[in-house]
């Protein structure tokens, strides 16, 4: 136990000392200032070029958001398309997979599009590589990279006096996809390689296993997907098991690396904001917050994965971890720290089955995706924050006898109806998702798609619309999610779930960008204080998670106390 | 001239008006300007009427009637409670703006009338157009314009120009102010405005609940507060699917109950009334704000622009001592000196006068008649007299008595050494010359206010900028400022610096507040964000700035940005409190729903109350009464001190936040404690 908490220890002071870093290159890339990768600006500029993007051309919130939009409208279409007539495109289909029904294609291209990689199909047994390579790994970077630059988008904004202008969508897309991602993705593709991960382009092979019989045992170029997936916190796996197949993830070590990947870009964007408008200690209690939370939930759940099911104690069974759906080769510690950070991040790959957790540590990876801005997904997990930081500097600013105001600029009707209706959207999403999905099943429970009855049922249809919601893209399994009433209700909720929580904050510092800067005083609320940390922290909390508390009395916090 | 008012709550007849008002404002029209309490209300609706179906039938989901019944009620008390604070906050402030009035009828003004009688009425009887008399001694009733005779005028209650004003009709200068003072002579004044009446009017518009414009930040707050209500219907619909799937039946009274506890209906209940009762505490500090943002407004002050005169220094200046030079001796310089203000009426003349008796001169007087005064006057900027042997006294400022005398090197600088060295250390001199022969200095020194000093220390606490506004050269503005502890000055100032200053400090993002009553206040009385109109100032100063005070006192602008940050605390602290009282209603609320069908949850029930029934009743009850509890919050405003922003909210943040997460926790168990009696 010792061993595996160090491990787990050891991963997240990882993350952290290397977001650091990460999070002051990444503002110089969005700055423009020169780095030691000035050496691609020929390919950037030759994309510039092709694209007609004039890339130095300032645009306000609304011209940004309509450049993204439009972007993500024709990745959307593409991947659609693509997905539709697999099976006419020959190349680098060996195992001569065939098209996709249409609301599959739907819900996958929306997924990936959105950066959430739900994925309602198997990998390895129905998409060609040409579609892994082509469509999948090529989303998990672009929507990855619109995600960062939305961030970039928000943090100019932020820091704008009195000028609409917040930057070039475009060129943000495409630096950080070059500068940020494909770098990071590489390094991490060396080192799954290194460590094992799988990556070929022959097909379904025949091996001969240790009892003397065959098995058919599939391959295909996993660790580059496998980088972008946790670097880009997409979670979109190569195979279905996703991260728990050892071809994706083979040891301990590779393991490290991968939930380290998890955490690097959103910890680092955290710290990207405190360089970006030089308030580094805002951003170090930002992360604490954030760490604060991120490390009892995590504590929380390994503790109830290493206490067990109370239940097999009971019948005299000497079982004390639960080690039902995770793998040997990580135990319950570094599956508890994966899953707090997958849920948490948005990212969703998982190297435990989220399903077989204890019920509190589910209701955990699901109060992660509820709040879904403990760090959070690249560049979104940030925005979605930021909605919080609104919220809490509205009712904290007034308590000390001012019309609040956010670093500098005074909050008003506009901004707290933008920030007021994003906060709507996340319960409406999964609340009404689940209320139309609880109630189908019960009106007739031969639709079959529910393979538990009961609050874990319960808990498997929540976690796949805050899933979708979230952009996060795990499933809590259990749940036969490949109809059509699943692959389109996801399907919406994943695109709404993405694009209204990024328009909405841009649109909030669109407006506090050519707003006259208030200057600080002794009166005016100091955001780097305990005390407002404290309101920040109770929003997130009573705000955010407790309108879920419902809803998760029905589905965990039940299970746990009926176990 | 402040009305006595009584400050208490809650008297019969406010009371009285309140409890029939919380009726009338249950119509829906005016609920709509609430969307909390809106809401609220279309749940009683609801509620209502599935009470009276549940009389006929025996369906589980509407369950029953007694306890529907119950529910109903404790709704439409919830309603009412929000009502009566709103009504409990209005009838307050009109029953201030009335005793407004009634005071401003006590200043008598003399009305002549067409037939040339005079009649004795009160200012606020006298009509634009009307025509009073004003005699030596009386005050102005009204601004006006003479049309007849010419007097001096003390204005220095107004202007703290201590130098009385020449008035005359026909004349550039022929306009007065309400509330300065005849000293001599008699005038007739056309009236051109009412004194404060339209203000007073404006205000009461203020305090009125139907016609109040919401200010700014209150409709920031209520968005908010919408969207957490939109959250909580959410919340609350969907948990009925949710627990049909695991087969618990949930009535129609128990989700309604719940959205009712979840949504903020505490500061939704009290938003309105916190507002009105800003406007009331304005009213109670004699200040008529012709806007509620204008108040809310003054919260967010950085900059205060003070006069020296009246709020830094106590009136005028004062002769605190005689500086014979030149040879004169000590007591002819004394004789010399009070001869030279016998008839200066200034205060300044008097003190010299006062100080120099004080002192011991007793000069032999001369037949009155035989003594000729020289009254200031523009062109040798001196006065003095002239006595029957011919001695001419004179006494002015330095700089003009040297033009009149002549002197050796020698005097000049010893002179001239000694009015540096009173400037500099804050006072002023006056020169006085016998016959063009410099006598001696006389200083006169401004009192700074006992007490001044910790009152702005208090304000740099609060993060405010205090700068002083003088008329005196910038060596003695200096040391004043010092002094004081202030922040900064502006001397030797001209209205247009005041406009200036303001420019610049709102360049820089800056708010700023200042008080004034000159016309010539007008353009920066306009330009600041906060403007504050003496009452007795010049009708452009009043119509420029956006409030009004009716004292005069120059203070009051302290009173104000503490009246503006307390309107926005009590909200940010109802709003949180508000909030924080949900997690204990979940507490409550949640295991008491599904207590028979999912018993695992009753570990949930951590107050341990009694039955899912009076978990439900008691937190709707809660919910209730903490309205009406926190109407004397709402209504006085909750402290503030400045004790800067950190701490302030550390310390709200304990009483408001956690004081609201624990409180209904003990306030729930205690209701239930007596409901469980009763089911």
């Amino acid at each position: 136990m010792f061993t595996e908490i160090t491990g787990a220890i050891m991963i997240f002071l990882l993350s952290a000392l290397l977001a650091w870093p990460l999070g002051k290159y990444m503002v110089k890339v969005f700055k423009g200032e020169p780095s030691w990768l000035d050496f691609l600006a020929p390919v950037e500029n030759a994309i510039f070029r092709l694209c007609g993007i004039r890339p130095e051309e300032g645009m306000d919130w609304k011209q940004n958001m309509k450049a993204l939009l439009l972007v993500n409208i024709a990745f959307f279409l593409l991947a659609f398309l693509l997905l539709s007539i697999q099976g006419f495109i020959a190349f680098w289909n060996p195992n001569g997979f065939g098209n996709w029904e249409p609301t599959l294609a739907f819900n996958t291209a929306a997924s990936f599009t959105t950066n959430t990689n739900l994925q309602h199909y198997s990998g390895e047994s129905t998409a060609s590589y040409f579609t892994q390579l082509a469509v999948f790994t090529w989303l998990q970077f672009v929507s990855a990279g619109t995600g960062i630059a939305a961030c970039a988008l928000l943090f100019q904004g932020l820091a704008n006096e009195t000028s609409s202008r917040l930057g070039n969508f475009y060129k943000l897309l495409i630096k950080s996809c070059t500068r940020v991602l494909l770098p990071l993705a590489a390094v991490l593709a060396l080192i799954l390689s290194f460590r094992g991960t799988v990556a070929n382009f022959r097909g379904i092979q025949q091996a001969a296993t240790l009892e003397g019989g065959a098995q058919m045992v599939a391959g295909g170029p996993a660790a580059p997907m496998i980088a972008i997936k946790q670097v880009g916190a997409n979670g979109g796996g190569f195979f279905g098991p996703n991260s728990t197949h050892p071809f994706e993830n083979p040891d301990y070590l590779s393991n490290m690396a991968e939930n380290v990947a998890i955490l690097l870009i959103p910890m680092a964007l955290v710290f990207s904001f405190g360089f970006y408008l030089q308030r580094r200690k805002l951003a170090l209690m930002f992360f604490g917050l954030m760490s604060l939370m991120f490390i009892s939930f995590a504590g929380l759940s390994a503790w109830q994965e290493a206490r067990g099911n109370p239940a097999f104690t009971d019948m005299g069974l000497a079982q004390c971890t639960n080690m039902e759906g995770k793998e040997v080769r990580f135990g319950p510690v570094a599956s508890s720290l994966w899953g707090v950070s997958t849920t948490s991040t948005s990212n969703g790959s998982v190297n435990s089955m989220h399903d077989s957790h204890t019920p509190l540590s589910g209701g955990i990876f699901l109060l992660d995706m509820l709040i879904n801005a403990i760090y959070g997904g690249v560049g979104v997990g940030f925005i979605n924050f930021f909605v919080f930081l609104v919220v809490a500097v509205f009712i904290a600013g007034q308590m000390v006898g001012r019309t609040p105001s956010l670093l500098g600029k005074k909050l008003e009707a506009r901004e707290v109806k933008i920030a007021a209706l994003i906060v709507i959207l996340h319960p409406l999403l999964i609340l009404a998702g689940t209320a139309i999905a609880a109630h189908g099943i019960r009106v007739d429970p031969e639709l079959g798609w529910l393979n538990d009855p009961g609050f874990h049922g319960f808990s498997e249809m929540m976690y796949e619309f805050s899933s979708a919601a979230a952009n996060n893209g795990s499933g809590f399994e259990g749940l036969g999610d490949n109809t059509p009433f699943w692959n389109i209700t996801t399907g919406i909720t994943m695109l709404l779930g993405r694009y209204l929580p990024i328009i909405g904050p841009l649109a909030i510092a669109g407006s506090l960008a050519v707003k006259k800067p208030v200057p600080e005083s002794a009166g005016s609320l100091k955001l780097e204080s305990f005390a407002f940390g404290a309101v920040l922290l109770s929003v997130i909390l009573i705000v955010a998670a407790l309108s879920f508390f419902p809803a998760l009395a029905l589905g965990p916090i039940a299970d746990y106390f009926t176990l | 001239m402040k009305p006595v008012l009584n400050r208490s709550i809650f008297n019969k007849a406010i009371f009285r008006e309140s409890a029939s008002a919380s009726f009338a404002k249950l119509s829906p029209r005016a609920m709509l300007k609430n969307p909390v309490m809106f809401t609220v209300e279309l749940g009683a609706a609801v509620m209502a009427f599935v009470t009276l179906l549940s009389l006929f039938s025996e369906r589980e989901a509407l369950g029953d009637a007694g306890y529907n019944t119950a529910i109903t009620l404790i709704l439409a008390i919830t309603l009412l409670f929000a009502n009566f604070a709103e009504a409990v906050a209005e009838a307050r402030g009109k029953a201030q703006a009335h005793a407004l009035r009634k005071t401003r009828m006590d200043t008598p003004a003399k009305r002549l009338l067409p037939d040339g009688k005079t009649e004795l009425t009160s200012a606020t009887a006298l009509r634009q157009g009307d025509i009073f008399l004003a005699e030596a001694g009386d005050i102005i009733p009204a601004d006006g314009e003479i049309i007849e005779g010419l007097a001096s005028i003390d204005e220095s209650a107004i202007t703290g120009e201590s130098a009385p004003v020449i008035r005359e009709a026909d004349t550039d200068h022929s306009s007065v102010i309400g509330g300065s003072r005849v000293l001599s002579d008699r005038i007739e004044v056309r009236v051109t405005s009412r004194a404060g009446e339209s203000f007073l009017d404006r205000m009461i518009a203020l305090v009125e609940g139907a016609n109040r414009q919401k200010t700014p930040n209150e409709i920031a707050l209520t968005i908010l507060l919408a969207s957490f209500t939109v959250v909580f219907l959410i919340v609350t619909v969907s948990l009925q699917p949710f627990a049909a799937y695991n087969n618990t039946a949930i009535t129609i009274a128990a989700l309604i109950a719940l959205f009712v506890c979840l949504i903020p209906t505490t500061i939704g209940g009290l938003l309105s009334a916190i507002g009105i009762a800003g406007m009331d505490r304005a009213l109670g500090a004699n200040i008529i704000a012709k806007s509620g943002k204008a108040v809310e407004t003054a919260g967010d002050i950085d900059v205060l622009l003070l006069d020296k005169t009246g709020t830094i220094t106590i009136g005028n200046r004062k002769a605190t001592n005689f500086y014979p030079l030149n040879g004169a001796g000590d007591e002819a310089f004394l004789e010399l000196a009070l001869l030279s203000s016998l008839a200066d009426k200034t205060p300044e003349g008097k003190s010299i006068v006062e100080l120099a008796e004080a002192l011991g001169a007793r000069p032999d007087l001369p037949g009155k008649d035989s003594l000729k005064y020289v009254k200031f006057s523009a062109e040798t900027r001196m006065s003095g007299i002239d006595l029957p042997d011919g001695r001419r006294i004179r006494k002015g400022a330095w700089d003009s008595i040297r033009m009149w005398c002549q002197m050796e090197g020698g005097v000049l600088e010893s002179f001239e050494a000694k009015t540096r060295e009173i400037a500099e250390k804050g006072g002023t001199p006056l020169a006085l010359a016998v016959d063009q022969k410099p006598q001696g200095v006389i200083q006169l020194e401004d009192i700074i206010k006992p007490g001044i000093r910790e009152r702005f220390e208090r304000f740099r606490k609060m993060g405010l900028k205090t700068v002083m506004v003088t008329g005196d050269n910038p060596l003695t503005a200096a040391f004043i400022a010092h002094e004081a502890g202030l922040d900064d000055f502006i001397a030797e100032a001209k209205p247009e610096d005041k406009l200036a200053y303001i420019l610049q400090e709102q360049a820089a993002g800056k708010l700023v507040a200042m008080m004034g009553d000159g016309t010539n206040d007008a353009p920066a009385l306009a330009q600041a964000d906060v403007g504050v109109a003496m009452n007795n100032g010049t009708q452009a100063a009043k119509e420029a700035a956006n409030m009004v005070d009716l004292d005069n006192d120059p203070t009051k602008l302290l009173e104000v940005v503490e009246i503006g940050k307390q309107l926005l605390i009590t909200r940010g602290n109802i709003t949180t409190f508000s909030i924080a009282n949900d997690v204990a209603k979940y507490f409550a609320i949640v295991p008491a729903l599904f207590a028979t069908s999912i018993p695992g949850l009753n570990a949930l029930n951590i107050m341990q109350l009694a039955s899912p029934e009076s978990a439900i009743l008691s937190a709707a009850i809660f919910n209730a009464i903490i309205i009406p509890m926190l109407i004397p919050l709402a209504l006085r405003g909750a402290s503030y001190r400045p004790i800067g922003a950190g701490a302030l909210l550390t310390r709200n943040l304990l009483v408001y936040g956690l004081g609201g997460i624990i409180v209904p926790f003990i306030g729930i168990k205690l209701i239930d404690l007596i409901v469980c009696f009763f089911i």
